[in-house]
């Protein structure tokens, strides 16, 4: 019985998947929906073969731009989070600056960028940055800020150093937090650099579907929409490994959510 | 000589604000065990706090080793009622964190890793926890984790151990066996211990001296010395003398909640 609810697990979302794009194919074809309104998974698959070539390299350019995007927001986040969090000061002071800065929508601010940089891969981004550094500063000051006192007390107690008891217990701590907000900044990563793209570039996926909804290619759209969902879950996946292997301690039980 | 001593010590957490405890003085010798008992929220901690200089007095001196305290002290082991280990790491590192903190063993960490860990697998299995070295906290009980925890407060060889309500969360039974390890290990090699407690017959049982604390503020309203011959089989709680100890200083508790 625990070995069929286990294969059970692991085949859900596959199986779940799979349901879906059968359902929307059958409703697709049943009603004879025009392509150009809701292509039918058929058609999107083929029109990804078409354009295989095409695909692959915008799909390579956006993948880079949102981890080049997303590893600056790691560094600064992290950095930022280690201050807000170890610092009531810096805490005040930052906070709602960050609040503010977070509630702006950053479409509104790629135009600025480009102005500044000109239409491309920087923009691109720092688009994917601005979006996503905001969950890891949360996580990581979340992470040192709710350390509990007695354990502070502890280090405190012998004679321990401010910078020892982030070393020793801090940032440990932390890790957790900081690795649940990489899942939450990898796939917001995807979303701030794909918009820059259909704002402000020739390149990447985002370029890609604006280009072929102008020309009511709509399978090409749909085909770019899942290339990018299939990236972002992957990468995604890959933290969620990366995380249950580092933070393996704070992950007990079975049956909670990776 | 004593070892700590307080000399009217006052503490207001808040600048002005209420005072937490009031006109404490005490004396306690080297190697002497020490429990204060009193209502809760009476203090009890903070005079934990003050003792080990994680908080300056408002008002008067606190000494200790004859040298008034200005900051965390680095001779001073501290055990709570939760055991605070830390999850990410198994029981005997969390045993040796102390080593990398408290000099001069943090220095000779590389050199003595091999003695090091001897030792804390030494302490380990004199609590009872030999071969739980590698195990990670939340693959011990609630007491072992507490074992563990009072290992690590020990580890560096600290001249004074400073307890808070250690056994509070324990099932009686666990309770009674930690209070014989936490007496045997004293036993063996004294230092001196501060256990803060609202358990009278384990304050009675353990210590040389038993303070009583007043509600906020606290202060000092009796000083009673535990007059039992030792070593103190558990069945000591059980005799006429025992009871009567526990029962005076049950008196005194209670004309406090009553006041």
């Amino acid at each position: 019985m625990a070995i069929k609810t286990s294969t059970a697990i692991k085949a859900a979302p596959w199986l779940l998947t799979v349901a879906i794009f059968l359902v929307w194919e059958v409703i697709c074809s049943g009603l004879k929906i025009p392509d150009y309104l809701m292509p039918a998974p058929s058609a999107i698959w083929a029109s990804g073969l078409e354009y295989a070539g095409p695909i692959m390299m915008h799909a390579l350019q956006t993948l880079w731009t949102t981890l080049a995007g997303f590893a600056l927001a790691v560094v600064v986040g992290m950095l930022l989070g280690l201050a807000v969090g170890a610092s009531p000061l810096v805490y005040k002071a930052c906070y709602p600056l960050l609040v503010g800065f977070n509630s702006i929508p950053k479409v509104a601010f790629v135009p600025v960028l480009v102005v500044w940089f000109g239409i491309g891969t920087i923009p691109a981004i720092l688009t994917a940055f601005l979006i996503s550094f905001f969950p890891v500063v949360v996580n990581v000051a979340t992470g040192l800020a709710t350390l509990e006192p007695e354990l502070e007390d502890v280090l405190r107690s012998l004679g321990a150093r401010r910078w020892q008891i982030l070393v020793k217990v801090g940032i440990p701590r932390s890790l957790p937090f900081f690795f649940a907000s990489l899942k939450v900044a990898i796939t917001l990563a995807f979303v701030g650099s794909v918009i820059s793209e259909t704002v402000a570039s020739n390149l990447g996926i985002g370029y890609l579907m604006m280009s072929a909804s102008s020309s009511m290619n709509m399978p090409l759209v749909f085909a770019g929409l899942i290339v990018i969902g299939v990236m972002g879950v992957v990468m995604y996946e890959l933290f969620a490994l990366a995380e249950r292997r580092l933070t393996g301690w704070a992950h007990r039980n079975p049956n909670a959510p990776g | 000589m004593s070892f700590v001593k307080f000399e009217n010590v006052s503490l207001a957490y808040a600048p002005g604000g209420a005072n937490a405890i009031e006109d404490v003085s005490l004396d306690i010798r080297e190697g002497e065990f020490v429990a204060v008992v009193g209502p809760s929220g009476c203090g009890k901690s903070t005079l934990m706090k003050l003792v080990s200089g994680l908080k300056p007095p408002s008002n008067g001196y606190v000494f200790v080793d004859g040298r008034e305290v200005g900051g965390p002290l680095k001779i001073v082991g501290m055990a709570f009622q939760a055991a605070n280990l830390l999850p990410w790491r198994n029981t005997l590192d969390n045993v040796m964190l102390p080593l990398e903190i408290v000099e001069p063993f943090r220095s000779n960490l590389k050199k003595e890793k091999a003695q090091y860990t001897a030792d804390a697998e030494a302490l380990l299995a004199r609590v009872g926890l030999a071969g739980y070295g590698s195990k990670f906290p939340w693959e011990l009980s609630g007491g072992m984790q507490q074992r563990a925890s009072i290992c690590r407060a020990l580890i560096h060889q600290p001249r004074l151990l400073m307890l808070d309500e250690p056994f509070g969360a324990l099932d009686a039974f666990t309770r009674e066996e930690l209070w014989c390890m936490l007496r045997d290990l004293w036993q063996e090699k004294p230092f001196t211990v501060i256990l803060v407690t609202h358990d009278l017959r384990e304050a009675v049982f353990l210590a040389d001296t038993v303070y009583v604390m007043s509600k906020r503020p606290g202060r000092i309203l009796v000083r009673k010395e535990i007059d039992l011959p030792r070593p103190r089989p558990l069945d000591v709680t059980y005799t006429d003398s025992f009871a009567a100890y526990v029962h005076e200083l049950r008196d005194h508790i209670g004309r406090i909640r009553e006041s």
